[in-house]
């Protein structure tokens, strides 16, 4: 165990000091909705040219489930997923087709009656934040790049992006595992790796708070880890402060290896196991953020990044 | 000014008020600070019931009469429509009610606290008479019964010395199940009592004897009859005997209402009448009942307190004012220590239920009431149900479940577990709902730590709310709740390290 001491010299935010400093000043209470559903999110994000995975339909009512065969149609790569979900619920990543079957990442077979009832469940509010009724939304399935297979097991791996006033400062590479059933979500027991902020590398990883070296399916070592196209990807995380106005969030993003990289979804409570990944502290840098004169503040994205790299 | 300023100067002013307040009532105002020891107060209620036929109706009963091991704290009538008297004739103390017409069924009731104190029962000689009447069992009806009262009497007599002895070993021989005599005399009456019978041989053998009623102080019994035991004379004083089992004395739990013959309620103009008594215990400062066995002067000091409520609405009070404490542990757990919970004031829902069913058995019941609709919300859930219907579903279950384990356990003997009514349902129904979704998404540890959780800030609250020192400030220094409200607006603010990441980082400082 550590003492209190010990973590703040490392600077590391706890969970309180999130919520009240940060979370509760720079994020107002009236924004959040267009991040917490994830079509507001992607409805926003296309008005502002900023690329998201194609939206292919969306169910709102209970008697839009008759023609959910039609509406499917002939695709055979898609993604069901609850609107108003977090922390990986109720997502439905199908792969491919088999006759009538649909192909779960995993390989496992399903019905077009078990999409039904998984539709049915997120209208219901099963995955939803104190059960609400949620609708429900088809995006195209995102092919990872290649520089990622041997990095992820049966799941897209997504880059969380810490965004504060515009300012990227904190980023990791979040891998899923076959604990984490091909979700990239950590405590799920997904690999979270700690980025570089300016060369894209890998730092540090951990799952379930603990380091690891190597992905525990693939065997594949992470130190030789580094992410393409690094600094088009962290201007789009920094825009995304313009598109939403949160002062502090997280910006999930996934590199797709046709149309390069998307926002997945924002998130206006993003976790403290970014810190953990990189093994550093996230507080020294927050502080730094907020000590910047008003006219960086004013600064378009790719400046905010170039600056935010050299920083650090 | 800044929120945070704000929040401080707030929470702090709440508390030195609250405080303040509280130390000005201990020191001007005499209050105790600790809560000294506790006391059983019995609470019991008869209520009273018969049938009116519609004319002038009157209905007398007994009141109890003091009893050196016992005292009478307070008494109250309730008598809607009806005049009421206490009249008293050698030291036999009735209260009538009375009212022009009545029909219909009517219901009154008598309501006393009673504690019990220490010392022995003394029973007074005084105004007792020691007339005996003999029994008319006379005729050649009663001829094999006469005979075989004379046989248990001078086997009774030949085996003992006094009229003390011989009283056990008659009532010894008339309650053996074995005994020839006995056997005739309970099948040769058709409308005597066995009590009846016992008093008829005691006159027989010229001993005057009486009967005693009453009701034996045990907590949560509801619509009880009275119970009753003899009271014999032995030339001297007067001896309490059980007429079941012979043992001699009176029990100390046992609260005389009546002593002699008279009848317990007399009821003019009404059939069917009857008187069930309620028995309640609660365990209230010793102190308190010193100053309500006062009353007048110093009992002024508690006026405003929550002690002048009657006892059911303190009962209600005790809970409503623990709540907060509850509460503000609640989130001293959650925001300094860090602990995982399903739903965030569940558990001190949950420590109220245990309150009324007593730990381990609310422990073990809402394990299993978990556990069991777990198991069914599983079925459910390939029902294809939508949610609301899904979660009125499990409350149905719960409260199935519920009536289950009630009437089971109750078969089995175990009252306790009917005050499981007190579990809440709903959310007791969300909470497996909760429960089984993170079981499909994060798997069974996360729900065995979520239940752990709940559970072990169930318990704490628990302990805390039942606290004697707890209860007693929280009774006597209501002003508490502002400091409470101060506490649970600071910690609103706390922004320093939770326990559990002191944990969750520890690998951070090593590299
Ligand atoms: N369009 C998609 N294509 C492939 N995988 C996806 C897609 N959308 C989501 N996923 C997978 O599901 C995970 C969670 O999705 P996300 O949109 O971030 O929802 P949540 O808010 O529940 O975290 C992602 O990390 C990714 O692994
Ligand atoms: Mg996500």
């Amino acid at each position: 165990m550590a003492l209190p001491t010990q973590l703040l010299r490392c600077g590391v935010l706890g969970m309180n000091s999130r919520n009240i400093n940060y979370i509760a000043r720079y994020n107002q209470r009236a924004l959040y909705p267009l991040v917490d559903d994830k079509l507001q999110t992607k409805l926003a994000a296309q008005k502002q040219n900023i690329s998201v995975p194609e939206l292919l339909g969306v169910i709102e009512r209970q008697w839009q489930v008759k023609n959910i065969e039609s509406l499917i149609g002939e695709w055979s790569k898609f993604v069901i997923k609850p609107t108003r979900g977090s922390g990986g619920k109720g997502i439905l990543v199908i792969t491919g087709r088999d006759f009538e079957y649909f192909l779960k990442s995993n390989g496992q077979k399903l019905e077009l009656k078990d999409i039904r009832r998984h539709i049915n469940n997120i209208l219901s509010g099963l995955y939803s934040l104190g059960g609400k009724p949620d609708s429900v939304m088809f995006e195209s399935l995102i092919e990872y790049d290649q520089v990622f297979t041997d990095y992820t097991y049966e799941g897209v791996p997504d880059i969380r992006i810490v965004v504060f006033k515009g300012f990227p400062v904190m980023a990791m590479l979040r891998c899923a595992t076959h604990a984490s059933d091909g979700r990239a979500n950590l405590h799920q027991g997904a690999i979270g790796i700690g980025l570089d902020l300016s060369t894209g590398k890998s730092l540090n990883a951990v799952q379930y708070n603990r380091p690891v070296s190597e992905h525990p399916d693939t065997g594949k070592s992470f130190s030789e880890l580094e992410i393409p196209g690094w600094d088009e990807i962290l201007v789009l995380a920094a825009g995304c402060f313009e598109m939403v106005g949160l002062g502090y969030m997280g910006c999930d993003i996934v590199l797709d290896r046709h149309a390069g990289p998307v926002i997945l979804e924002l998130n206006a409570r993003p976790g403290l196991a970014i810190q953990l990944a990189s093994g550093e502290g996230l507080m020294k840098r927050l502080k730094a953020v907020e000590a910047f004169e008003p006219e960086l503040l004013e600064l378009p994205p790719e400046q905010r990044v170039r600056f935010m790299q050299e920083m650090v | 000014m800044s929120p945070r300023a704000q929040v401080y100067i707030l929470g702090l002013l709440l508390i030195i008020v609250g405080a303040g307040l509280a130390t000005y009532k201990s020191q001007v105002l005499n209050l105790p600070i600790t809560p000294g020891k506790y006391q059983t107060v019995w609470t019991i209620e008869a209520k009273v019931e018969f049938q009116a036929r519609g004319d002038a109706v009157k209905a007398s009963m007994a009141l109890p009469k003091t009893q050196t091991n016992m005292e009478v704290l307070n008494e109250i009538f309730s008598s809607s429509g009806y005049g009421f008297t206490v009249d008293s004739n050698n030291g036999n103390e009735r209260a009538t009610w009375s009212k022009r017409t009545a029909s219909g069924q009517q219901t009154l009731y008598y309501k006393l606290d009673v504690y019990q104190r220490q010392g022995q029962f003394e029973a007074s000689i005084d105004g007792m008479s020691t007339a005996v009447n003999k029994p008319d069992w006379s005729g050649t009806r009663f001829s094999a019964v006469r005979e075989a009262a004379a046989s248990l009497i001078e086997r009774s007599q030949q085996e003992s010395a006094d009229t003390e002895t011989f009283v056990t070993q008659l009532l010894r021989g008339f309650n053996d199940p074995d005994n020839i005599d006995s056997r005739l005399l309970l099948s040769g009456f058709t409308d005597n009592s066995p009590v009846d019978i016992a008093l008829g041989m005691l006159a027989m053998a010229d001993i005057p004897a009486h009967i005693l009623r009453g009701i034996y102080l045990e907590d949560d019994r509801s619509r009880l009859p009275s119970s009753v035991l003899l009271e014999v004379y032995d030339g001297e004083q007067w001896l309490v005997y059980n007429p079941a089992t012979g043992t001699k004395g009176l029990p100390s739990n046992f609260l005389i209402w009546q002593r002699g013959d008279k009848s317990l309620l007399d009821v003019e103009g009404g059939s069917r009448s009857r008187v069930r008594f309620s028995i309640l215990a609660n365990n209230v400062p010793a102190r308190e009942v010193a100053l309500k066995q006062m009353g007048g002067d110093q009992a002024a000091l508690l006026d405003y307190s929550i002690y002048s409520l009657p006892i059911e609405q303190q009962s209600i009070f005790k809970f409503i004012l623990l709540v907060p404490v509850g509460a503000l542990l609640v989130i001293f757990i959650r925001v300094v220590i860090g602990v995982r919970t399903a739903g965030t004031f569940m558990p001190v829902l949950l420590s109220i239920a245990f309150i009324q069913t007593s730990l381990l058995n609310g422990v073990a019941i809402f394990l299993l009431i978990l556990a069991i609709g777990l198991w069914v919300r599983s079925y459910l859930s390939k029902l294809d149900l939508l949610l609301v219907s899904r979660i009125a579903a499990v409350v149905v279950i719960v409260v199935i479940l519920m009536s289950g384990i009630s009437i089971v356990s109750y078969r089995l003997g175990i009252e306790q577990a009917l005050t499981i009514t007190f579990f809440p349902m709903v959310i007791i129904a969300w909470t497996i709902e909760h429960m089984s979704i993170l079981w499909e998404d994060d798997g069974p540890v996360e729900v065995l730590v979520q239940t752990a959780g709940s559970l072990a800030v169930a318990i704490v609250c628990y302990m805390a709310m039942t606290n004697h020192y707890i209860e007693h400030w929280m009774f006597n220094f209501p002003e508490l709740l502002l400091v409470l409200l101060g506490s649970i607006i600071m910690l609103g603010h706390y922004t320093g390290y939770r326990l559990s990441e002191l944990i969750r980082f520890r690998h951070m400082v090593q590299s």
